[in-house]
C-alpha cells in the first residue's frame, strides 16, 4: 500500500485550530537522512494538550510505578488518597525473585496513608510519620521511600522532612520523593526525580568488594515478564557479574552496592540514563547503551560488553553463548519470516521500547512505518548529539539537576581516556552516546510524539498496518478495527521478549498475531463483505 | 509466599492502609459516565489519574475506554486548572464531537479549589459548548469515599443536569442500578422488558463496555442512556434506586427536583433481593409476573435445594463493595453459609447493621469492618488466625487465596484476570444461578482436588 507521509500529515493536522496544529505538526515528523547525519528536528517532551487524548501518565507513575517500584525490598508507601498506590500496585509485572522463602520481598503489598479530607485541610505530615512507624513495625524493612502525590505539594507537606525524621528515629534508610504527578509533562519527571533519589540515597551506600573480573550493571531493565531473568542468565553464562540492575529483581542492598562495577549497561535510555551519567561522574563507571531486545541486538551487545573488557576468554565465551543461543533463533525465524515477511508495523509506546522492538520486526522481514515514543525527548529520537542544543523549558526546570563532582575518596575512573578514545575508534563502542530512534528508520517513515488518539485513528485508516504496538489503552480500540495489537509496557502477560530466548517468545507472539483467523470473520455470512484490502490480500 | 509478611498479629493501624478494598473516586465517575450515550468522560487533573482510571476500566472489560483529561502541570496547579479545562472543551468538541463532556474533578482540582460551575459556565458563555451540547461535571474528590462514592456522585450528576422537572408524566419507571457489570445493567432490562415494564436505565454501560468486534471501531459505542432518556425520566411513574452507596444520591436527587418517587432496595444479588426487585417493579407497574420468570426463580431454588450439602455451613471471607456485599451476605446466609469476614474499603453508615440484618443473627462470630483501614491485609490476618473455605472478591484476592490454599471466587471491581463478567450477570435469579455455579464449581474442584484416591466421587 502505498501512502504518502506527507499528504496524510497534512490531512491529519487539518482539522487542529491553528495555535494546535503548529504544536502538533512540529511533533509529527517524516524521517530522512540528511547528507550531514542528521535527521529533522522533532518536538518532543512537551506538554500534552488538554483534551487531545493522550497515552500519557504522569510524574508519580514514572517514579513510583517504573524505576522504584520494582526494588523488591525497599517498602514503598504513597502519601496521598487511596488511588495513586492503588493503580500502581502489581500492575507493571516487574518480576522478582527472593533469594530465599525468607527473604524480605514486598512487592505484592501496597502501602498508603490514604488522605482524607481533613488531611488535606489540616497537613498530613502527622499521618505520614505515624504510617512509617506502622509500616516499620509491622514489615522491618531496610529502606522505606515515600513518595508525593498530587494533593501532598499543593498543601506543602514535607515529605522529606519527614523522611529525615523518621530515618532518625527508626534508625533505617528513609527517604522521600516529590514526585507529585503534575511535575513534568508525563511519566518522564517522574524517571529523572527517581534517578535523584537512587543517587542521593541508596548508590555508593555499600562497599562490599566482589571479586569476579568483569562486572556490569543493567541499568533500566526492569524485568517486566523476566526479560531481566533471560539477561542475567546470558551474562552469567558469559562470565559477566551483574551487580545490579536498575531495577528490575533488584535489591536495596544490590544497588546500594552497584558502584563496584565497571561498566555501567543502559537499556531504556530514557527512564535512566541519569544515574549513569551521576555514577561515570561521581565514580568513573564509563556507561554505554545497550539493545537486547532483538537476536542480533542483543548479540552486537554482548561483543560489545567483550570489547571493553578486553579480554580474549571472556570474547571466546560471548561467541560461544552466540552461536549456541543464535542456532536456536534461527529456527524460529525462519520459519515465522516466511509467514510474516513484508507485512508492516507501527509502534507507539515508551522512551525506547518504540525503538528496540523495530529490531525484532526486522529480524522477521516486517516494516515499522509510523513509530513514536509517549514520553520521550528529542534525544531519543534524534540521538545524544542534540543534547547541547535542548533548551530546558519551564516544565524541565522544576526538576533537580544535581551537581555531581568525583567522589574524593572513590572516584576511580575505570578507563582513561585514552583508552576510551582508542575503543571508540572501533566500530560501534560509543560511550555516553545514544544514537536514537530516527537515525534507525527509514527515509519517509513517519515518526510522531505524543500521539493522540484521534492521530491514532487516522494512521491506523491510511496505512492499515498488520500489527499495532502500544499499550492498554489503546489495544481494544485498535483491535475492534480488525487490526491486531501487541501490548509492549506489559507485553499481554506474556513474555519474557529481551535476549535471545525472549527474541523467540516474540516471533511466535507476532506470528500468531499477525496470522490469527478470527480477523477474517468479522462479517457474518448473511451481511455483504466489507472492505479490508490487506486481510483479503491475506486470504 | 507472596504475602509473606503478613502474620496473625494484628497491631492497632491509625495511619497506614495496606492493600487496599478500595480505590478513589474519579474512577467510579468515569465509569458512570460512560454510561451515557455519546458522552467522552473528562478527569480534571493530572494526566496520571485519566491514564490509570482507563487502564483499570480497559484490564477489567477488555474493551476501550475513552476518556481526556486537563493535562495539569505545575503552572496549572499554582493558577488553577481554567485554562485547561477551556482548551480542553474546545479541543474535544472539535476532535471528538460527543454529545456530552462529563467532568469529574480529582484531588488535585479539588485541593485547588476549581469551581467547576463557573469554569462550565464561562466555556458555555464563551461560546466554546456548540449548541445542544453538553458539560456537566461532578465533584469527586479522592480523599472521600471511594470509587463507588465517585459513581454515585455522578449518577447524581446525570439527574441534577439533565432530569426534567417538566417532562411528561409516563408510565415508565427509571432504574438506576447502582455499580454493577454491563451485563447487570442488560439483565435488569430484560428482566423488565419480561414483566411488560418499561424502564429507563441509567447509567448503562451495556453496549458500552461489551461491545460486539465488527471490524470498526465506534468511538462512541451504540449504548448508554441518551440525554433525552434522562430527562424523561423526570416524568418517570416512579424509580429505583439499587444499592445506596451507589444510588441513593441520585434517586433521591429525581425525587427532590421531579418529584418521582423513588423507591431504595439492595442491589438485586441473590433470590431475596431478586424478590423484592421483581415485587416492587410489579407493584409499582402494576403488572403481573410472568410465567417464565417464575420458573427462573423456581429453578434457582432447585438447585439450591439439590446442592445445598456441599454449601451449609462453609466459611466464607468477602470483601469489595458495600451494596455488592450486603446482597451477596444475604445470599450466602440463604444458603446456609457462614460469611464470617466482611470488609470493605468504603466508608459507609449503616454497614454493619446492613450486613448484621443479612446475616438475620446467624453468624454472631461475624467480623465486620468498613472504612479506614478496613483492608485486605486486616482480612488477611483474619483468615491466618482462623481459615475459611471460600474467598470472594476482585482480583487482588488470589495472592491471600493462593498463600492460604483457599478456593477463591472473583467478584467486583477490579477482576483484571478473567473474563466473563461482563457477559454474565449476577443480579436476577439468572444471576443469582451463575454465582451458585461458580461457588459450587470452586467447592467441588477443591474436592477433587483433594480427596484420597479411595474417596473421589464420581457424582456430585
Amino acid at each position: 500500500m502505498s501512502v504518502d507521509p506527507r499528504v496524510l500529515k497534512e490531512e491529519i493536522l487539518q482539522i487542529y485550530p491553528k495555535k494546535l496544529r503548529q504544536k502538533r505538526s512540529d511533533s509529527i515528523v517524516i524521517n530522512e537522512h540528511r547528507e550531514d547525519g542528521t535527521v529533522p528536528e522533532i518536538k518532543a517532551n512537551v506538554r500534552s494538550n488538554p483534551g487531545i487524548i493522550t497515552q500519557r501518565g504522569c510524574t508519580y507513575a514514572g517514579c513510583k510505578g517504573v524505576v522504584i517500584g520494582p526494588s523488591r525490598d525497599i517498602l514503598s508507601l504513597v502519601h496521598g488518597p487511596i488511588g495513586c498506590s492503588f493503580y500502581a500496585w502489581l500492575t507493571r509485572r516487574n518480576q522478582t525473585r527472593p533469594e530465599s522463602p525468607e527473604a524480605q520481598n514486598f512487592i505484592n503489598y501496597c502501602l498508603s496513608t490514604d488522605m482524607q479530607e481533613e488531611n488535606i485541610v489540616f497537613g498530613g505530615e502527622k499521618k505520614l510519620k505515624e504510617a512509617v512507624r506502622e509500616a516499620f513495625h509491622l514489615f522491618h524493612p531496610k529502606a522505606i521511600a515515600i513518595f508525593s502525590t498530587c494533593p501532598v505539594g499543593l498543601i506543602g507537606d514535607d515529605v522529606h522532612a519527614v523522611a529525615r525524621e523518621m530515618k532518625a528515629e527508626l534508625g533505617i534508610n528513609i527517604f522521600g520523593f516529590s514526585c507529585e504527578g503534575y511535575r513534568g509533562v508525563s511519566q518522564s519527571a517522574g524517571h529523572h526525580i527517581a534517578n535523584n533519589g537512587l543517587f542521593k540515597h541508596i548508590i555508593g551506600n555499600d562497599e562490599t568488594p566482589h571479586p569476579e573480573k568483569f562486572k556490569v550493571n543493567l541499568l533500566g531493565e526492569y524485568n517486566i515478564g523476566g526479560d531481566g531473568f533471560v539477561l542475567e542468565d546470558i551474562l552469567s553464562r558469559c562470565g559477566i557479574k551483574q551487580i545490579s540492575t536498575f531495577s528490575g529483581n533488584s535489591t536495596y542492598d544490590t544497588m546500594a552496592n552497584s558502584h563496584t562495577a565497571d561498566l555501567n549497561l543502559v537499556m531504556c535510555h530514557r527512564s535512566i540514563n541519569y544515574v549513569a551519567e551521576m555514577m561515570e561522574k561521581r565514580f568513573g563507571i564509563p556507561w554505554m547503551k545497550v539493545n537486547f531486545i532483538g537476536a542480533t541486538a542483543t548479540a552486537k551487545s554482548l561483543r560489545r560488553i567483550g570489547e571493553y573488557f578486553e579480554d580474549d576468554g571472556l570474547k571466546a565465551r560471548i561467541e560461544e553463548v552466540i552461536a549456541e543461543e543464535m542456532a536456536k533463533v534461527e529456527a524460529v525465524q525462519a520459519v515465522v519470516k516466511s509467514r510474516c515477511q513484508g507485512k508492516t508495523a507501527m509502534l507507539f509506546v515508551g522512551g525506547s521500547r518504540a525503538h528496540h522492538y523495530q529490531q525484532l520486526f526486522t529480524e522477521i522481514g516486517m516494516k515499522t512505518v509510523v513509530a513514536g515514543y509517549e514520553f520521550g525527548h528529542r534525544d531519543d529520537y534524534e540521538g545524544r548529539k542534540v543534547l547541547p542544543g535542548l533548551k530546558v523549558d519551564a516544565d524541565s526546570k522544576n526538576i533537580e539537576e544535581i551537581d555531581v563532582v568525583p567522589d574524593p575518596e572513590r572516584y576511580r575512573p575505570r578507563r582513561t581516556p585514552e583508552q576510551i578514545a582508542k575503543l571508540e575508534a572501533k566500530t560501534e563502542m560509543e560511550f555516553r552516546d545514544y544514537v536514537g530512534m530516527m537515525p534507525e528508520m527509514d527515509s519517509d517513515a513517519m515518526v510522531i510524539d505524543d500521539i493522540s488518539h484521534y492521530e491514532t485513528e487516522r494512521i491506523l485508516e491510511a496505512y492499515r498496518p498488520d500489527i499495532f504496538c502500544a499499550g492498554i489503552k489503546e489495544k481494544f480500540g485498535v483491535q475492534k478495527m480488525g487490526i491486531p495489537c501487541k501490548q509492549l509496557h506489559s507485553y499481554d502477560y506474556g513474555g519474557p521478549y529481551a535476549g535471545f530466548a525472549g527474541a523467540i517468545n516474540f516471533f511466535n507472539d507476532i506470528d500468531r498475531l499477525v496470522n490469527m483467523k478470527i480477523w477474517r470473520y468479522a462479517t457474518p455470512p448473511w451481511q455483504p463483505p466489507t472492505q479490508q484490502p490487506e486481510q483479503v490480500a491475506a486470504d | 509466599m507472596l504475602l509473606r509478611h503478613t502474620t496473625d498479629e494484628v497491631l492497632e493501624r491509625t495511619s497506614l492502609t495496606i492493600n487496599p478494598a478500595k480505590t478513589c473516586q474519579p474512577v467510579g465517575a468515569m465509569y458512570a459516565a460512560l454510561g451515557l450515550h455519546n458522552c467522552l468522560p473528562h478527569s480534571h487533573g493530572s494526566q496520571g489519574c485519566c491514564s490509570y482510571h482507563r487502564s483499570a476500566l480497559t484490564k477489567h472489560y477488555k474493551e476501550p475506554v475513552m476518556a481526556a483529561t486537563s493535562s495539569f502541570t505545575e503552572g496549572a496547579s499554582v493558577f488553577g486548572g481554567q485554562a485547561n479545562l477551556l482548551q480542553a472543551i474546545t479541543t474535544i468538541f472539535t476532535l471528538y464531537n460527543p454529545d456530552v463532556i462529563a467532568v469529574h474533578t480529582t484531588c488535585l482540582s479539588e485541593t485547588i479549589g476549581d469551581d467547576l460551575v463557573q469554569i462550565i459556565a464561562k466555556a458555555v458563555a464563551e461560546g466554546k459548548v456548540p449548541e445542544g451540547k453538553h458539560v456537566i461535571h461532578a465533584s469527586t474528590p479522592s480523599y472521600q469515599g471511594s470509587h463507588v462514592t465517585g459513581f454515585s456522585n455522578m449518577a447524581k450528576a446525570l439527574v441534577t443536569y439533565f432530569a426534567d422537572p417538566e417532562a411528561a408524566k409516563s408510565k415508565q419507571i427509571t432504574l438506576m442500578p447502582g455499580w454493577v457489570e454491563p451485563s447487570d445493567m442488560r439483565e435488569l432490562k430484560n428482566l423488565a422488558a419480561r414483566l411488560g415494564v418499561e424502564v429507563t436505565l441509567y447509567p448503562d454501560t451495556s453496549d458500552v463496555l461489551d461491545t460486539p468486534h465488527t471490524g470498526k471501531h465506534e468511538f462512541y459505542p451504540k449504548g448508554g442512556a441518551t440525554v433525552e432518556q434522562i430527562k424523561a425520566s423526570g416524568g418517570s411513574l416512579a424509580a429505583i434506586g439499587m444499592g445506596p452507596s451507589a444510588s441513593q444520591a441520585a434517586l433521591e436527587a429525581l425525587q427532590s427536583k421531579c418529584g418521582v418517587p423513588g423507591t431504595l432496595l439492595e442491589l438485586p444479588i441473590g433470590l431475596q433481593a431478586t424478590d423484592r426487585f421483581i415485587d416492587t417493579l410489579r407493584t409499582l407497574a402494576g403488572v403481573e409476573v410472568p410465567q417464565s420468570i417464575t420458573d427462573e426463580r423456581g429453578r434457582l431454588l432447585d438447585v439450591i435445594s439439590d446442592m445445598h450439602q456441599y454449601l451449609h455451613g462453609k466459611r466464607v471471607a468477602i470483601f469489595g463493595d458495600p451494596d455488592q456485599l450486603v446482597s451477596l451476605v444475604e445470599f450466602l446466609n440463604l444458603l446456609d453459609m457462614k460469611p464470617v469476614y466482611i470488609v470493605t474499603g468504603t466508608p459507609t453508615p449503616q454497614f454493619e447493621t446492613r450486613i448484621q440484618t443479612a446475616l438475620g443473627g446467624n453468624v454472631p462470630e461475624a467480623k465486620i469492618k468498613a472504612g479506614l483501614q478496613a483492608d485486605m491485609y486486616l482480612l488477611h490476618q483474619w483468615i491466618k488466625q482462623e481459615s475459611v473455605d471460600l474467598l470472594i472478591g476482585n482480583t487482588y484476592g488470589k495472592y491471600i487465596a493462593r498463600d492460604e490454599d483457599i478456593p477463591f471466587i472473583r467478584h467486583g471491581f477490579p477482576i483484571l484476570d478473567r473474563v466473563g463478567h461482563s457477559y454474565f450477570p449476577s443480579v436476577g435469579y439468572a444471576g443469582a444461578m451463575r454465582l451458585l455455579e461458580k461457588i459450587l464449581g470452586a467447592f467441588m474442584d477443591r474436592q477433587d482436588r483433594d480427596a484420597p484416591e479411595e474417596r473421589f466421587e464420581l457424582t456430585m
